[in-house]
């Protein structure tokens, strides 16, 4: 087995509510240093955590939504995020925050991180995984 | 190459079969485990869906957590599958990777 | 085979801790190692020291606590998430300034680190959560 192993983050739990997404976001970062080949996946209410115009002022959280966009600095370049549970919660590409990356391959320039893709491609993307790690 | 997905709700709390169901590949297996084994049951609105799934799927319920909510073998869907804990090591090394759908 | 374990929620409330256990168990049984077990999130709650279960009920934390002595499993426990949920292990406490440690025998407080080493060093991942 080669030393890099393909890890897939799956959110599928809202913000807030709960900790899971935070947690999920804190192993991420962590994780980075480990020069594995890292992507995310947010589908079902995992979608609701990449929403625009979060503000947590008066439930006295830290909004964390802002972390997402640092993610390309830590050279987390595959955010997967569901069509289907976008549509399903009345949602858009243009309801979600932007998070790029620069990719080293052409000439760092600023590319996207966000891809949203079908189910049937998450379905692919879960099963190319060599380890999941669910939130 | 195959995954095993577990699933630890009743699908008539959350849709964590559901979405799991929706996103397995034929020949990957799905082990209803705690509140999931609900999921599992004969005669229910769901169990149509269940059915239908399990012609690509492997399902599987997990005996000790059937018994302890009082489910007779009996009970289950045409096509699911009681397993211990023996059998649940078993799936784990079987499949490639293990998905948790909390 | 090597199989890790990852234990996201926390005892008595989700049976999660007791499915793991049960796992973990089987596992060994089975003649796989389980290097490693590690509790995020409510998880994290397993370890205290100080938890009285009713004498008629399992004792989560014993029970892992042996589990570990007898088989050497490494219980890991994620600082971040102990140290939200005030589990805290006799070097922790003393540098918050608490008056007293909480870590049971057999666990040991560790960075998020180790829960990717453990996903990289096995050949299955196993989560138990809610």
């Amino acid at each position: 087995m080669s030393d890099v192993k393909k890890f897939l983050y799956v959110n599928r739990k809202a913000p807030y509510g709960t900790i899971y997404a935070l947690e999920s976001l804190e192993v991420v970062l962590i994780g980075a240093a480990f020069e594995q080949d890292v992507a995310l996946a947010f589908l079902d209410d995992g979608v609701f955590q990449l929403t625009k115009g979060q503000n947590t002022e008066e439930i006295g959280m830290k909004n964390f939504s802002p972390t997402f966009r640092a993610l390309g600095d830590y050279d987390v370049q595959k955010l997967y995020v569901e069509r289907e549970s976008l549509e399903e919660r009345g949602l858009s590409e243009d309801d979600l925050i932007e998070v790029v990356y620069e990719d080293e391959d052409d000439d760092w320039a600023e590319k996207p991180a966000i891809r949203v893709i079908s189910r049937a491609e998450m379905s692919d993307v879960m099963a190319e995984a060599d380890v999941i790690l669910s939130f | 190459m195959s995954t095993l997905h577990t699933v630890n709700k009743s699908p008539f709390a959350t849709q964590a079969l559901v979405s799991c169901l929706n996103h397995a590949k034929p020949g990957d297996a799905v082990l209803m485990i705690e509140d999931g084994v609900y999921g599992g049951l004969g005669g229910t609105g769901l169990t149509d869906i269940i059915v239908e799934f399990g012609k690509n799927v492997s399902l599987y319920v997990l005996s000790p957590d059937l018994a302890a909510r009082g489910i007779d073998a009996g009970r289950l869907a045409p096509g699911v599958e009681g397993v211990g804990y023996d059998g649940f090591v078993d799936l784990v090394t079987k499949h490639d990777r293990t998905q948790a759908w909390l | 085979m090597k199989i890790g374990v990852l234990v996201s929620e926390g005892p008595y409330t989700h049976e999660a801790a007791d499915s793991a256990y049960k796992f973990v168990t089987a596992a060994l049984a089975a003649g796989h190692e389980v290097p490693r077990v590690f509790f995020y999130h409510d998880g994290v709650n397993v370890a205290t020291r100080l938890s009285v279960p009713p004498q008629d009920e399992r004792h989560i934390q014993r029970n892992w606590t042996t589990l570990a002595k007898e088989h050497g499993v490494d219980l890991v426990v994620c600082i971040a998430a102990a140290q939200r949920r005030g589990i805290l292990d006799e070097n922790e406490a003393k540098r918050q300034g608490k008056d007293t440690d909480n870590l049971a025998e057999g666990f040991r407080i560790s960075g998020l680190g180790q829960l990717i080493e453990m996903a990289i060093q096995t050949d299955r991942l196993v989560t138990f959560g809610d």
